[in-house]
């Protein structure tokens, strides 16, 4: 079971924390703290697995972006890395070459992706075209709701 | 696609775009700040707001907390979406709730109200919704609110798919917080048969779940073992077309394959049927093969994922330790991968091999790698690598390869990483303890680690190689020596001094005669350090000095006058001075038969385990490589899913708990809260303890009828302490192996359990017990090994009383072994011509002995030949004419003799009576055989 997933810029900066675990508020700040300085104190060369705590890190760059994820000491790292992948994927498909600041500024999407992805820190959906069906069907539903609230603001609802 | 930004909010956008074009921390607090206010104003305002706005401040407040800061306000806003029509509000909605956690009583009853509304909805997206939002809260409330709504979506045939997906993991979180939530019964088959779905999806997410809940009830999920390996059988020999969109960069399924391999290890041995576990290791070959394929794509993707079933398979293979073919070819396997040029892969297959490193059947496989190994842990990037390189050199360490692993990692010390010196150090005076054929050689290596890596050497390490040359009198010469030049460095480290100064004290007068280490040489060099050392350790030096004085009587002026300056001021420390006052007098005052008395050689330390390996597991819970090859499996300790037999019976509860077996095996994991009442009084353990540590329940025995007819198995548990046992028995002998288990969070201390078996009783039976490590850390389960010899028949069976302490508070039981006579029985085949004339043969009053006995009720001829069939003698079937009865014949094999043996059990089913005759060629054998077998059916 993933425990946790967080993803931060080069600079450090956290974008999107999703915890599947119930930790209080001071540890979560102080797990992220102490993940974000290892991470990027690592080499490229460098293993993409850590021992930390009693769970394991497992971690990947894109761009400017770390993924990184902890789950439990008997998880597969390999296709920890290969679930990283596809939440990647995902988003590069769904907002078209997907960069850092496209999470910036849509968050909600990024979680709500993510959701579609993994439920309880385990996978629930590994097709790529079935995840992106079901963030389609959510957005048609915005879409029906779209026409009503340009009327609505333009006052003629 | 495009993207979508239908319901983008810009006055969102505009503020994340404030934030990001703030230049410092203060200017982003000032103009959260201004937002929060803002806010606040208009959640407060006279105005009421549409659900457009309220959804884009809502946002706006998830996004300020997502930066760091609290937000305390703006929970009643984010429920009052949930109801909202219109769905990107209800989902911003949900967002915030699943993300700022409020258990408000009084919003989380509206929430759960709403989670309700759309868990009825036909619209499968607001249902998943619903259900992602009940799994990121997961609390008890949820689990509460929902126990019939989510197991009756999981199963019903009418639910979408993509629902069965979200409820099933959502069932799985909740049972994580609250394990009463999964219905039994008829509702184990449908979700077993969730594994048989069409939908890929269906049973990816299904199989977590069925995880979970092997785990926790093995027995009651078992259905699933045939349904997963065919399932994974199919996938592993699907084409990557077959799969369609489930095939990941050309590999089939890989996150059902690595989960359905992961469900697997649950059970040991994985299955009992032949075909289905010829089926499992077909489809494990196959992996294997494929690995060896060349790869379908240059995509790391491709590779990660093709490998991450193989490790798993690997995973499921050492997890068997029982298919020596298949335990060669993976550590073949993961010898290619320790030259890949994939950092990841490499870490991977040191990782697995350490674990192949400790199966007898791949052990000396592992070994040839030993080269590479050693290279990796040398020459590795990353110290991650390292480190992993020396845990495997750790677990394939033998008496064999000892010398030059040891060595080896003595060399690497030097430049080692001082993030792992620690460790290294405790592995390497492990090793040197543990393959020493010669001691110098050990010797040697302990006061080598501290000239490396002095800081780094634990108390424990120097405590430990004081002990052992103590005890050893051949290597005491050597060692002094051997101290004495290491002293003579111009710089040498503290522990050194420690254990330089402790030898030569004991031990100087075997170097004396040479002059160049003569008694007024050693005093000076020792004396030399004595400035630079801690207070410590010059209270050790002291103590070295007045010893000094008793085997060198000729130096003692010189020692007093070192005395006398330190009895005064020049000592700061109270401790130090008072040492050389009192030395001082002592060495004035006492006559020399006095001193010789005092200051005699130390005794021998009491032979036990290495405390060093303690402190290595406490320094790595729960991931300590072993260096121990297992010879076979253990019972797990823990709530493990292995353990299969769990009822304890006691004479007095034992029809009771017959009736009950069901329940108690339900109970597996968490014994019923009842179960403790019953426990403290049926078995007579004090499990609080006895404050005053008198012995007043020195009687508590643990009943083990049980084990009269099996070898394995958990024989004792409580709330502090489970006890595993596993034995094998052949002719007169015998091996059990007794697997303690810690459950509580704290280690038990002064842990010791001590054999009661009478020496009269051990000229029958002769059992030796090794020693166990005094302290039993946290979680952890050390193993004790026990043989028996059988010298001539016994009665009754050997108990070991466990002592220890537990909270500061000492607990003490007995166990009664599962060592009863019958163990060493061994079944022997005969026809009725046969029997009956042995029968008649044994016809002579010492030779007969019978016993009437009510039966159990209801009366259950099956599971009474089950139960003879474990007891260790043949049963023989159409032998008697009246098929109920049962008939058995066996040889019980002792040094002295071997005993015939022949028994016979006749039900009476109106009566519910059964009767035992036993005949055996000794008197002895005959009582004993018929005491153990009366009213156990």
């Amino acid at each position: 079971m993933m425990l946790f997933m967080l993803l931060f810029s080069r600079q450090g900066k956290l974008r999107l924390q999703k915890w599947y675990m119930a930790y209080p508020d001071k540890v979560k700040k102080k797990i992220t703290r102490e993940l974000v300085t290892t991470i990027l104190a690592r080499k490229p060369k460098m293993c993409s697995f850590l021992e930390w705590k009693d769970c394991k890190i497992v971690y990947k760059r894109y761009a400017s972006l770390y993924f990184c994820c902890a789950i439990e000491q008997n998880d597969n790292e390999l296709l920890t890395l290969e679930i990283i992948h596809r939440y990647v994927e995902l988003l590069d498909k769904y907002f078209g070459s997907v960069c850092e600041l496209d999470i910036i500024f849509n968050f909600e999407k990024a979680y709500f992706i993510l959701d579609e992805l993994l439920i309880g820190g385990e996978i629930q959906e590994t097709s790529k075209k079935n995840v992106l069906k079901a963030i389609a069907s959510q957005d048609l539903l915005q879409e029906d709701e779209t026409p009503q609230s340009f009327f609505d603001d333009h006052g003629l609802g | 696609m495009a993207p979508v930004r239908g319901d983008g909010m810009r006055g969102l956008a505009v503020f994340i775009s404030d934030i990001r074009n703030c230049k410092s921390k203060e200017a982003e607090v000032k103009r959260i700040n201004k937002e929060l206010a803002n806010i606040r104003s208009k959640f407060k305002g006279d105005k009421t707001l549409d659900g457009y706005q309220k959804k884009k401040y809502v946002c706006k407040l998830l996004f300020i907390f997502l930066l760091g800061h609290d937000i305390d306000f703006g929970h009643m806003e984010a429920v009052n979406l949930l109801s909202s029509n219109k769905y990107s509000e209800k989902q911003i909605g949900y967002l915030f709730i699943s993300v700022l956690v409020n258990t408000n009583s009084d919003l989380i009853r509206l929430i759960i109200q709403s989670i309700k509304n759309d868990l009825q909805s036909r619209n499968p997206v607001h249902v998943n919704l619903a259900l992602q939002c009940i799994a990121n809260i997961g609390s008890r409330d949820m689990a509460e609110s929902f126990s019939n709504e989510i197991p009756k979506l999981l199963v019903s045939g009418d639910t979408m798919d993509v629902v069965k997906q979200s409820a099933a993991l959502c069932l799985l979180r909740l049972f994580r917080s609250s394990p009463d939530i999964i219905p039994g019964g008829e509702w184990t088959s449908r979700i077993i048969h969730l594994l048989n779905d069409q939908h890929m999806g269906v049973v990816t997410a299904a199989t977590s779940l069925i995880d979970a809940l092997v785990k926790r009830n093995p027995d009651e999920y078992k259905g699933c073992v045939n349904l997963a390996v065919s399932r994974l059988s199919r996938i592993v020999t699907a084409s990557y077309t077959d799969l369609q969109d489930y095939t990941y960069y050309f590999v089939p399924a890989p996150w059902l394959s690595v989960k359905l391999l992961r469900l697997l290890q649950n059970y040991n041995p994985v299955t009992e049927e032949a075909g289905v576990r010829a089926r499992l290791n077909e489809t494990l070959e196959t992996i294997l093969n494929k690995a060896q394929e060349p790869p379908k794509s240059k995509k790391v993707q491709h590779s990660n994922a093709k490998n991450a079933v193989l490790f798993e398979a690997i995973n499921l293979i050492i997890h068997s330790d029982s298919e020596p073919n298949l335990l060669v070819r993976a550590c073949n396997q993961l010898g290619q991968f320790l030259s890949n040029r994939e950092t990841n892969l490499r870490y991977l297959a040191l990782e697995s091999m350490c674990h192949l490193a400790t199966s007898e059947f791949s052990h000396e496989e592992v070994k040839k790698h030993q080269e590479v190994v050693i290279l990796s842990m040398k020459m590795e990037k990353d110290v991650s690598v390292r480190q992993m390189a020396v845990d495997l050199l750790y677990a394939m360490c033998d008496r064999g390869n000892a010398e030059e692993i040891v060595q080896e990692m003595l060399n690497y010390l030097e430049t080692a990483d001082y993030s792992i010196r620690e460790e290294m150090v405790l592995k390497v005076a492990i090793l040197a303890e543990k393959y020493a054929t010669d001691y110098t050689w050990y010797v040697d290596v302990i006061l080598n680690l501290i000239r490396i890596a002095g800081d780094y050497v634990s108390e424990e390490v120097w405590y430990r190689v004081i002990q052992i040359v103590i005890n050893r009198e051949e290597v005491q010469g050597y060692a002094a020596k051997t101290v004495f030049e290491a002293l003579q460095a111009p710089a040498c480290h503290e522990n050194m001094v420690k254990v330089g100064g402790y030898i030569l004290g004991e031990f100087g007068n075997l170097i004396a005669g040479d002059s160049r280490s003569a008694p007024l040489v050693q005093f000076k060099l020792l004396h030399s350090k004595y400035h630079l050392c801690s207070p410590m350790t010059r209270a050790l030096l002291l103590s070295t000095y007045i010893k000094f004085i008793n085997l060198f009587p000729e130096i003692r002026t010189n020692i007093q006058d070192v005395f006398r300056q330190h009895s005064n001021l020049r000592s700061a420390d109270a401790e130090l001075q008072q040492r050389a006052s009192e030395y001082l007098q002592l060495s004035i005052v006492a006559s020399t038969d006095v001193l010789a008395t005092v200051l005699e050689e130390m005794p021998s330390f009491p032979e036990r385990e290495s405390s060093i390996l303690a402190v290595l597991k406490k320094k790595k819970p729960g991931r300590v490589p072993e260096n121990e090859i297992r010879e076979s499996k253990s019972p797990a300790p823990t709530s493990g899913a292995v353990i299969q037999n769990n009822v304890h019976v006691n004479n007095s509860h034992s029809k009771l708990n017959n009736s009950n077996a069901n329940t108690d095996l339900l109970g597996l994991s968490t014994p019923p809260a009842n179960n403790v009442g019953s426990n403290s009084n049926s078995t007579l353990i004090d499990v609080l303890g006895d404050i005053y540590g008198s012995n007043n329940n020195s009687s508590a025995v643990y009943n083990t009828k049980k084990f009269l007819f099996k070898n394995n198995g958990v024989l004792f548990e409580n709330e502090m302490l489970q006890i595993g046992v596993k034995s094998e028995f052949r002719q007169n002998l015998g091996r059990l192996g007794l697997f303690y288990g810690n459950k509580t969070q704290v280690p038990l201390t002064n842990f010791n359990p001590v054999l009661q078996w009478s020496a009269e009783e051990t000229l029958k039976l002769n059992v030796q017990m090794k020693a166990v490590e005094p302290t039993l850390e946290a979680g952890a389960q050390i193993q004790q090994l026990l043989t028996a010899e059988c010298i001539e028949d016994y009665a009754d069976a050997p108990t070991i009383e466990i002592s220890f302490r537990y909270n500061g508070t000492q607990q003490k039981f007995s166990i009664k072994l599962p060592l009863s006579v019958n163990k060493f029985f061994e079944p022997t085949e005969m026809n009725a011509e046969s029997f009956f004339a042995r029968w008649k043969n044994l016809s002579g009053e010492q030779q007969r002995s019978q016993k009437v006995f009510k039966a159990a009720q209801p009366l259950d001829l099956p599971g009474a030949r089950n139960k003879l069939m474990g007891f260790g003698m043949q049963l023989l079937d159409s032998v008697d004419p009246n098929p109920d009865n049962m008939v058995c014949a066996g040889i019980i094999h002792t040094q002295s003799q071997q005993v015939g043996c022949l028994m016979r059990l006749e039900p009476n089913k109106q009566a519910q009576m059964f009767r035992l005759t036993v005949r055996a060629s000794k008197e002895t054998v005959t009582r004993e055989i018929c005491d153990l077998l009366a009213d156990q059916f």
